[in-house]
Parts: structure tokens; C-alpha cells; sequence
């Protein structure tokens, strides 16, 4: 049952990204372009996707997930310097190729081989974060 | 495609139910950084069905919908050195930062989560200056 969840869930996910042009990189760096020609397409989408979770985390007190016990804990309310400075990286990626993770996953099967060298790369970050992660905090 | 900000909002509530079906179906905040790097960096082992199956539908449904539009371009950039640096950048600060715009964005803000709040905004500022410099400054993109 959860794997089916999970199935439906990227599916509708998938569509979602396709078709609200978050897999366009130049639709993207023209939102983050806000210095140059600036184009408010994705807040349409953030704003799109931001209301039904709304309403899924209203919904939440005093009931439990379908498969499981209970829903996502809390998290904590401390910004700390590993959450500016990875959001910074990310930030800096995002502007520099257009692409965040979902739509570098939405784009593959479609976009060209460009798209999976872009992938490639961002899965090597993701492989190598833990060991840059103990390199600093020793 | 005219009229995109239709096409964004119907797309950004699809990305929106996708989240609630995650999040009340498995209890899980539905993040793409995080799914995906619990799962190549073998921190979510015991969950790889799972998480590979979300990312199944994630890749397949776009290849289902692509021949349904016409004239679906990426714009991506054809320069290995911009792929790759982006690709590394966004692979690691995702991680460092434990989330995205799927996880930090959309799920973190619609449960008024301040540090998904505050991610957001970092992100944001830094793809801004990022664009700034690489576009307006560098001009490699």
C-alpha cells in the first residue's frame, strides 16, 4: 500500500512540475531574474502548490496517516548556519543551472542527455555531502 | 504556451495534492532532495522500494504527458562546466540544508515552519544573485 502511495504521489507530483513549467529552466531563472526581466510565473505555482498542503496540515491534529502511526514531528525552530549555508549553495545551483531536484527528475525521460549530466552531478553532491559534512565538523 | 500562469497554477496544485497524498497517505513530508539523497547516499536502505517508486512516477509521468504538448523546450544549458558546478551545488546545498523547494518550499511554508520559511528565502536571494552574476555579470547563462 505504501509503495502505491508513493507511486501515485510522484506521479501526480510529475505532472505537476511538467506542465507548470518548472522543468523550463528559462522560465526559472526568469523568476529568479528579478534584476533583469523578471517573470512571476512561479509564484503562481509556489502559491498553487502552497494551498492544498495548507489545507493537508490543518487537517492533521488529532488523526494519523493511512499507513502510518502518526504524521511528520515538528521540526525544530533553530536556524542554524548549516541550513543558511546548504540553502545558499542550493540557491546559487538552482540560479546558475535553472534546475531544482524534482524537476531535475521530472526533466529526464524527455529533456536530452544534458538533463542526465545535470543529474549526474547532483547525485555525486548528494553521495559526497556526508563525508564533506564530517570533513568540516572536525 | 500563452496564458502560462494558468499553466502554473494548475501544475503548482498538482505538485500540492502530490504532497497531501504523501503526506496523509504515508505520513511523510513529500521532498525530492530528500527522497532521492536518503536513497543514493544509503541512508534510507530499508525504504528504497519506496522512495524508488515515487521516483518512478516522478520520471514516467512526464514521459506519458510529453508527446500530449507541443513544442516542450527546457532551455537547458548545453555548457558541461554550468551542468555539472549546478548539478554539484544543488546535489550538496539540498542536503546540507535538508531540503529543497519540494520539502523547505512547498511543505515547509504551507505548515508555516520557520526554518522552511527561512530556507526559502535563503534560497531565493541566492538563486537571485546567482542569476545576477551569472547572467548579468559573467553572462555564461
Amino acid at each position: 500500500m505504501r509503495n502505491l502511495i508513493s507511486l501515485l504521489a510522484g506521479a501526480v507530483f510529475g505532472a505537476g512540475l511538467f506542465i507548470s513549467g518548472m522543468t523550463d529552466t528559462a522560465k526559472v531563472q526568469g523568476w529568479l531574474d528579478i534584476f533583469g526581466n523578471w517573470d512571476p510565473t512561479l509564484a503562481f505555482v509556489l502559491g498553487g502548490a502552497i494551498l492544498p498542503m495548507f489545507v493537508a496540515w490543518r487537517m492533521t491534529p488529532g488523526r494519523r496517516p493511512l499507513t502510518a502511526t502518526l504524521f511528520p514531528p515538528q521540526p525544530p525552530v533553530r536556524i542554524d548556519a548549516r541550513l543558511a549555508v546548504g540553502s545558499a549553495l542550493f540557491g546559487a545551483g538552482w540560479g546558475l543551472s535553472g534546475l531544482c531536484p524534482g524537476p531535475a527528475m521530472a526533466s529526464l525521460a524527455y529533456g536530452g542527455s544534458l538533463h542526465w549530466i545535470f543529474f549526474a552531478a547532483m547525485v555525486a553532491g548528494m553521495v559526497l555531502t556526508p563525508s564533506l559534512l564530517r570533513m568540516f565538523q572536525r | 504556451m500563452e496564458a502560462d500562469w494558468i499553466w502554473g497554477l494548475a501544475g503548482g496544485l498538482l505538485i500540492g495534492f502530490a504532497g497531501a497524498i504523501y503526506l496523509w497517505g504515508n505520513g511523510r513530508i513529500m521532498g525530492a532532495s530528500g527522497i532521492l539523497g536518503g536513497l543514493v547516499d544509503g541512508s534510507a536502505s530499508n525504504e528504497w522500494l519506496e522512495r524508488g517508486l515515487f521516483i518512478v512516477g516522478v520520471v514516467l509521468m512526464p514521459a506519458l504527458l510529453y508527446p500530449l504538448f507541443n513544442e516542450v523546450n527546457t532551455h537547458i544549458s548545453p555548457n558541461y562546466a554550468v551542468l555539472i558546478g549546478g548539478g554539484l551545488l544543488v546535489g550538496i546545498g539540498t542536503r546540507v540544508a535538508n531540503g529543497c523547494t519540494s520539502g523547505h518550499g512547498v511543505c515547509g511554508i504551507s505548515r508555516l515552519s520557520l526554518r522552511g520559511i527561512a530556507a526559502t528565502v535563503f534560497y531565493l536571494l541566492a538563486g537571485g544573485v546567482s542569476v545576477l552574476v551569472f547572467r548579468h555579470l559573467l553572462g555564461v547563462i
